[in-house]
């Protein structure tokens, strides 16, 4: 099994048996790196669902509809955590033994938190106003942000190997992520006191 | 019952048997079974060659019950006794049951569940619907003459957990085996999409008699994935006819009415709503037994005025759903409609405007459901050859969750995550010496326990006594193909450990299904005994064959003394199954798989390793595309 963070293909001698326990990378025989081919990683959760999914062993004994409820439901774990870029960042410097909440410095940058204040400060403010419009354009101007900020983590991971400074980052990715959260939030809120 | 279909998923180990396996739509107003038959969805109807069984069921002072047409042609004068769209009520304490003053039963609140008091004494939601079931059972074995192996019985995608297990104990009281619980938007998408060979995202929209449903799916080849679903448990039909009939009573200026005008009245309100369909107006004329007439007409301008916001209603789930499936209404390439409810022109109207495109109306509303859980039994019943056969990824339509300090709730499992699911959180303890926990598992979007749906309460106890805040207690939800919660409690430090499973089961005791099951059994028309023994020589036959393909598949995996064991067992099975001993029958199928279980794991392990092999080239390939261009996050 590869341990390295390199973005070479998986060691792996294929045939050998699967464990549940194998990690996410492993179940899907894809290099452990955060730059991965979301259309791949799709298609190969497709097809190993396709022979472990309970619906496979519908009238099947107990041992096997057990393992097979067991199994679908790692894969599914699995997907969703490498599917998404926080959790896919967040399992990587776990594998790395850089746990995000135990690092020393759990404090922020004062500019990151003054910033976090702006973005709040202009969230409540378009929320009291319903400026549906306002609040879209939050959403979009945090998406971008949030894209470069990936793109800076993905060269971290997997570049330079740097997991203290990636998880910096992931820290702050994960504030932003739960201001997109209520951004959306927000949206949805405005939507239905436009529609009454 | 093991080693079934692991050669090759989905392919029927002996092509020339065919195993009966039925869909069944159990529905508010109407229910119906279909199955597949020389590789086509047909839905069986009854000796009259009526496709739809009404779900009416009439409890009689002789303890027998009607159900279907007859008991709907007795509603009026029997209301009491008739239970009409009993869905409505499972799962269902008796302060969930909307409009309840306008009903004519005598509720009785029990904890859980709702109880019903009529002529044949005090009936369960889930009784009165295991009624419906054991007619369609009946129906089904024989149409197809023979005992069933099992049934896909569809479910309303938004029902929560309480209602899916009032829905498998009612088939458990019918005598009915279930495969799978199928939601029903995703059943219609199975039927639509093989049918058309869709693909790309579709919604469909589905108002019943008493649920809305909004499911959003990806369909590609072979594969039904659902994105996201939303809806409302308690919108339907049904609540059209009920604007109807405040409008007449309102018209009219009527009195206080009784239960049978009521019920009356109720009838030609629906009627009015069906004719509205095809016509700009409906009359509507009836005499009470008061003396009162009532005369009066209805247009669909009136009617579309008076439903207008049960309309709206089902918009918002739409909204919600699409944008929980991250998608915008352009990304939708069609709208399949279903339910009854959905022929009415201001729905169509309204679903076409908020979508901008015209609904798919190109297959029966009233029974997509049934046929694509049949097609989805016939698969799960291993009927379809490997290559035809397809996935369906379904989700959890409500968070999971767990009430901590304050009433709060802490959600575990996200709506919309893609089951089979589990996810485990770690507790503590609040109080020094502290050596029990009480969990209360909670179903429901909101963040305070007392706005969601309780679902089941247990406590770990024996925990030793530490300092607050020392013990750690692992709780684990896990959610099965079906949509049902169980979960598990474990305390871990310093190598003690204490664990307990629940099985939330609101309100139906494992002892009360038996009572029940007994008290059938009283009154059932088919012989109970006998058909047991033949289901269980059904079982051993079945479970032989399948033994038998896997050796002929993967004998390899077993040493010499395995497979002579297994062979011994087989051979006795063999001899047993056609005995008239229903237990030396039982006791042998556990002998035989008791025997095989290692072997099942192995093949399991096999077929998992198959799922990544022979692909070693590509994969290389793929790999080194990927790490050249990377990926935009």
């Amino acid at each position: 099994m590869s341990t390295a963070m390199s973005p070479e293909p998986s060691r792996r001698i294929l045939g050998e048996t699967m464990q549940l326990t194998d990690d996410f990378f492993a179940l899907f025989e894809m290099p452990r790196a955060f730059r991965i081919d979301p259309s791949e990683l799709e298609r190969r959760y497709h097809e190993r669902q396709a022979q472990v999914h309970p619906d496979r062993f519908a009238s099947a004994g107990d041992t096997e509809r057990r393992l097979s409820l067991q199994w679908a439901t790692r894969i599914n774990e699995a997907y969703q955590t490498l599917r998404r870029p926080l959790s896919r960042a967040k399992y990587l410097l776990q594998l790395a033994q850089h746990d995000i909440a135990s690092e020393s410095n759990l404090a922020m940058p004062t500019d990151f938190l003054v910033e976090q204040m702006e973005w709040r400060e202009a969230i409540a403010e378009a929320r009291a106003a319903a400026d549906h419009h306002g609040l879209e354009h939050l959403h979009h101007r945090l998406h971008h942000d949030l894209q470069e900020r990936y793109g800076e983590v993905a060269a971290l991971l997997d570049d330079r190997h740097d997991f203290a400074e990636a998880a910096d980052r992931v820290r702050r990715l994960m504030f932003l992520e739960k201001l997109l959260f209520e951004i959306d939030e927000a949206i949805v809120v405005s939507e239905e006191q436009a529609s009454g | 019952m093991a080693l079934l279909q692991i050669a090759e998923p989905g392919e029927s180990s002996a092509p020339h048997e065919h195993r009966l396996a039925v869909g069944i739509d159990l529905g508010t107003t109407n229910s119906l079974v279909a199955t597949v038959r020389s590789g086509l969805a047909v839905v069986l109807s009854d000796e009259l060659g009526r496709p739809l069984l009404p779900s009416v069921v009439r409890y009689l002072t002789d303890g027998s019950a009607e159900v279907g047409y007859e008991a709907q042609a007795r509603q009026a004068l029997d209301p009491r006794n008739t239970i009409v769209s009993v869905k409505r009520f499972m799962g269902r304490g008796l302060g969930d049951i909307a409009h309840r003053e306008s009903l004519p039963y005598h509720f009785d609140d029990a904890p859980g569940m709702v109880r019903l008091l009529t002529a044949a004494g005090r009936k369960s939601p889930v009784e009165v619907s295991a009624e419906i079931l054991r007619v369609l059972r009946l129906r089904a074995e024989a149409a197809l003459a023979g005992p069933l192996l099992g049934a896909v019985i569809t479910v309303p995608a938004y029902f929560d957990d309480a209602q899916r297990q009032a829905t498998k104990d009612a088939a458990r009281l019918a005598g009915l085996p279930v495969l799978r619980l199928l939601n029903e938007p995703t059943a219609a998408a199975i039927a639509y999409g093989l049918d058309n060979a869709a693909e790309g995202v579709y919604a469909v929209y589905d108002l019943g008699g008493g649920t809305f449903d909004i499911s959003i799916l990806r369909l590609s080849r072979g594969i039904f994935e659902v994105l996201a679903t939303g809806g409302d448990s308690a919108l339907g039909g049904d609540d059209f006819d009920q604007r109807i009939f405040c409008w007449i009573i309102e018209a009219a200026r009527l009195k206080p009415l009784s239960v049978e005008d009521a019920r009356m009245l109720l009838t030609r309100a629906r009627e009015a709503k069906e004719y509205l369909t095809f016509h700009g107006s409906a009359p509507i004329c009836a005499r009470l037994d008061s003396g009162e007439a009532v005369d009066l007409t209805l247009s669909t301008e009136v009617f579309t005025e008076i439903t207008r916001t049960l309309v709206a209603k089902t918009i918002q789930p739409v909204k919600k759903a699409l944008r929980d499936a991250g998608l915008s209404v352009a990304d939708v390439k069609g709208v399949v409609m279903v339910g009854g409810a959905t022929r009415m022109p201001q729905i169509q109207r309204a679903v076409g405007e908020f979508f901008r495109q015209q609904p798919l109306n190109n297959l029966d509303p009233e029974k997509v459901v049934a046929i694509g859980a049949a097609t989805q039994a016939n698969l799960l019943a291993g009927n379809r050859v490997s290559g035809d056969d397809w996935l369906l990824l379904d989700v959890i339509p409500l968070s999971l969750g767990i009430e901590t300090m304050g009433g709060l709730v802490e959600k575990i499992i996200p709506r919309n995550s893609t089951i089979p699911a589990a996810r485990a959180q770690e507790f503590t303890t609040f109080r020094d010496g502290q050596t029990a926990l009480a969990i209360h598992v909670v179903q429901g979007e909101r963040e305070l326990v007392s706005d969601c749906r309780s679902l089941a309460r247990f406590e770990l106890r024996g925990i030793p006594p530490m300092v607050a805040g020392a013990a750690r207690i692992r709780v684990t939800f896990q959610v099965d193909a079906d949509g049902l919660l169980s979960v598990t409690a474990r305390e871990q430090t310093s190598g003690v450990e204490a664990s307990t499973v629940v099985k939330p089961s609101y309100g139906l005791s494992d002892d009360e299904i038996a009572g029940m099951l007994k008290d059938s059994l009283l009154h059932v028309r088919d012989d109970a005994q006998r058909r047991a023994l033949k289901e269980a020589q059904v079982e051993a036959q079945r479970l032989i064959e399948a033994v038998r393909s896997a050796i002929d598949a993967d004998a390899e995996l077993l040493s010499a003394d395995e497979l002579s064991r297994i062979q011994n067992e087989l051979t006795r099975l063999q001899a047993l199954s056609l005995s008239d001993s229903r237990r030396q029958i039982v006791l042998a199928m556990d002998d035989l798989e008791a025997e095989t279980k290692a072997f099942a794991s192995r093949r399991m392990d096999k077929s998992i390793r198959r799922a990544f092999a022979g692909r070693k080239i590509g994969e290389l390939d793929s790999q080194l595309t990927a790490e050249k261009t990377g990926e935009a996050v």
